[in-house]
């Protein structure tokens, strides 16, 4: 298994939430002050590199408009980690291009972080969660649709080296695209694709792309990976070897139970923090429309629940927090690990709110020296 | 002989359901983002006037999606096509909010097979300046700002989820659906509309309610009557957004006068 540490660069310093109703969306800018924003730049890069030290994988995520998240453009902060970084695999996760109005703008700027990193990106292309329909303006109805078609023409735009094509698709038009650079790896950079549901999943699988899940817990993510194993046994497709499954959540090791659960409390700042209203985390479209009726009958999935007030038992219990000490934590993973038939990476939300740099350094540490051998061992 | 519960009917093969009442005349009702009530009074005393052609567009009510229908332009062309098949002839067009701005993109392509025009509240015209909201940005205010904005009586308009059929709820979602697709971006109108509104040639009627606060009869009613040459422009006392809705009666009573003055 390979673990990758990633950080949301969240700023995490906000009014008291009596005084806004949304972090998302709405929460105005004048709460950020860009001098401590530039110290939190420099720090979270700082921890970036200190996991390559370490030997972690590199994960960076993008989302806009927010407090949760700082890095509205995840291309940015990836291109100066691929110089500042020398071997960790470098996974974006993802590029949010069914609200992206220009992927052959995303075909370059992957191709170029694949080329500045000599060949270390992974590229990873997600939907965009539903906060950010408004950010990006992009009506959140046939999403699936405009998705496909802007990988479809991302991917002709990596692969195609021979001058201009023609792209007049129902969604995307450019009639001339020829990107400079090319990628760096042939004939692309690796694809990875976050996955919520089991159709989802099924799409992915067709195409034996990595499938990553986040914080979906022990049912999501064994309905998302079966769903992605079962297409390929449909279709008579070779079986998917583990690196075809990531598995994200919040993480911390600590040298007792007690040290790390203090960790795992200041990651879910996270979750506590993630204050926001229907009308953005659910614009119509977006989920399917039975999950719109039961959520209007108010029978919310437990995972919802859980999010609306989060509590460490319960979200150990559920497998979105992973814990304690390295036995533990180890435990924990296996627990996950056998419940979905494996998965071969680890995605560490290692870092968020008032987790502080030591401290985010240390379960780092302590994940790498007493965890990570025992999970590399698992092919 | 009306038919109580709607039916279903292909235009150039989209599937619509379509509820169909009342003898004479043709009517065609485009219904708003709102969706179609069956039951809505209205529609029994529009019923006593003519024969109601009362379609649910694609994607609302349990009109399947077509996946090459995603715009009101394409609604604007498979009502005119509507028309055509049928071989409707001086039908009175009307339609509300959104199913007004549908209407008036009939008007403005192709007028022979209307009567008359009677335009609900409707929205699709852009007023302002860019950084003028015209229309509030209902996909971003609470579920009850949106009611306080559109209703005059907002309690009455109010739903409780827990009284509602799964077949209810699931026509409220995808009526709420189906307005993002139509209505997302440019936000519930197009920006060339109301530069082609002269072409509106049939007799015109634009009803408000005289308390939407929606979509104000002063601002946008205004601008979207001074647009089309030779419009009436009436307004109905107690009633917001949907006046259809709220003061259905007083609604039938300005259509019915509309239609006399067409006969006579």
């Amino acid at each position: 298994m390979r673990a990758w540490f990633f950080s949301e660069n969240a700023y995490h310093l906000l009014p008291d939430p009596k005084e806004y109703d949304s972090i998302r969306v709405k929460l105005p800018n004048r709460y950020y002050d860009p001098k401590i924003g530039a110290d939190l730049y420099h720090r979270f890069i700082d921890e970036w590199k200190i996991a390559e030290d370490l030997g972690l994988e590199i994960m960076v995520n993008e989302h806009h408009q927010t407090a949760t998240n700082l890095n509205p453009s995840a291309a940015v902060v990836m291109g100066a980690l691929a110089r500042d970084t020398k071997k960790a695999r470098l996974l974006i996760l993802g590029n949010p291009i069914a609200n992206r109005r220009e992927p052959v703008r995303v075909a370059e700027e992957m191709a170029m972080v694949d080329v500045y990193s000599r060949g270390r990106l992974e590229c990873g292309l997600v939907r965009g969660v539903p906060y950010e329909i408004s950010a990006g303006n992009h009506r959140p109805t046939r999403m699936q649709e405009r998705f496909w078609e802007a990988h479809d023409l991302i991917v002709k735009a990596w692969t195609s080296h021979d001058g201009p094509f023609n792209w007049e698709g129902k969604y995307f038009h450019h009639r001339q695209v020829n990107i400079w650079p090319r990628p760096y790896q042939e004939p692309h950079p690796p694809i990875w694709i976050t996955a919520l549901s089991p159709s989802g999943a099924r799409e992915v699988g067709e195409r034996g792309y990595v499938v990553a899940c986040f914080l979906t817990g022990f049912e999501g993510t064994k309905t998302v990976f079966g769903s992605y194993r079962g297409r390929r046994d449909e279709l008579k497709l070779p079986a998917a070897a583990l690196d075809r499954f990531a598995y994200a959540a919040l993480v911390y090791v600590g040298e007792t139970d007690e040290e790390g659960y203090a960790g795992a409390r200041k990651l879910m700042w996270y979750l506590e923090s993630n204050k926001v209203p229907p009308q953005f985390t659910s614009p119509p479209g977006y989920h399917p429309t039975a999950s719109t009726v039961n959520a209007m009958k108010g029978a919310n999935p437990g995972i919802f629940r859980m999010f609306q007030n989060p509590a460490l038992g319960p979200l150990m219990d559920a497998g979105l927090v992973f814990a304690g000490n390295p036995d533990s934590v180890y435990r924990q993973i296996m627990k996950m690990y056998e419940h979905v038939d494996g998965f071969g990476h680890l995605l560490i939300m290692g870092q968020a709110g008032f987790l502080d740099h030591d401290e985010t350094v240390k379960g780092m540490q302590m994940f790498v020296r007493e965890v990570y051998p025992r999970l590399k061992e698992l092919a | 002989m009306t038919a109580d519960r709607p039916g279903w009917l292909s235009v150039h093969g989209v599937t619509l359901e379509i509820l169909e009442r009342g003898q004479g005349r043709p009517i065609l009702w485009l219904h708003g983002e709102d969706g179609l009530d069956p039951s809505a009074p209205f529609i029994d005393l529009l019923a006593a006037d003519g024969r109601v052609v009362a379609p649910s567009h694609p994607g609302f009510g349990h009109s399947p999606d077509a996946s090459n229908v995603d715009s009101v332009d394409d609604l604007a062309y498979l009502y005119l096509d509507l028309l055509t098949e049928r071989n409707l002839r001086d039908v009175i067009v009307i339609g509300s909010s959104l199913g007004g701005w549908i209407a008036a993109e009939m008007a403005v392509k192709s007028g022979e097979r209307f009567g008359g025009l009677v335009l609900v509240a409707p929205l699709g015209i852009k007023v302002g300046d860019r950084e003028t909201r015209d229309i509030p940005d209902i996909f971003a205010l609470p579920p009850d700002e949106v009611t306080r904005l559109q209703y005059r009586d907002p309690a009455r308009a109010a739903l409780d989820p827990s009284k509602l059929s799964d077949d209810q709820l699931t026509v409220i979602a995808r009526n709420r659906e189906a307005t993002a697709l139509y209505a997302w971006e440019p936000y519930f109108h197009n920006p060339k509309l109301k530069r082609w509104l002269h072409r509106v040639s049939m007799p015109t009627l634009l009803l408000w309610g005289a308390d939407d606060r929606f979509v104000t009869a002063s601002y946008y009613g205004a601008a979207y009557g001074g647009a089309i040459p030779g419009a009436k422009f009436e307004t109905i006392d107690g009633a917001g957004h949907f006046p259809h809705i709220e003061e259905p009666r007083a609604f039938v009573e300005r259509v019915r006068d509309f239609l006399a003055e067409r006969k006579a």
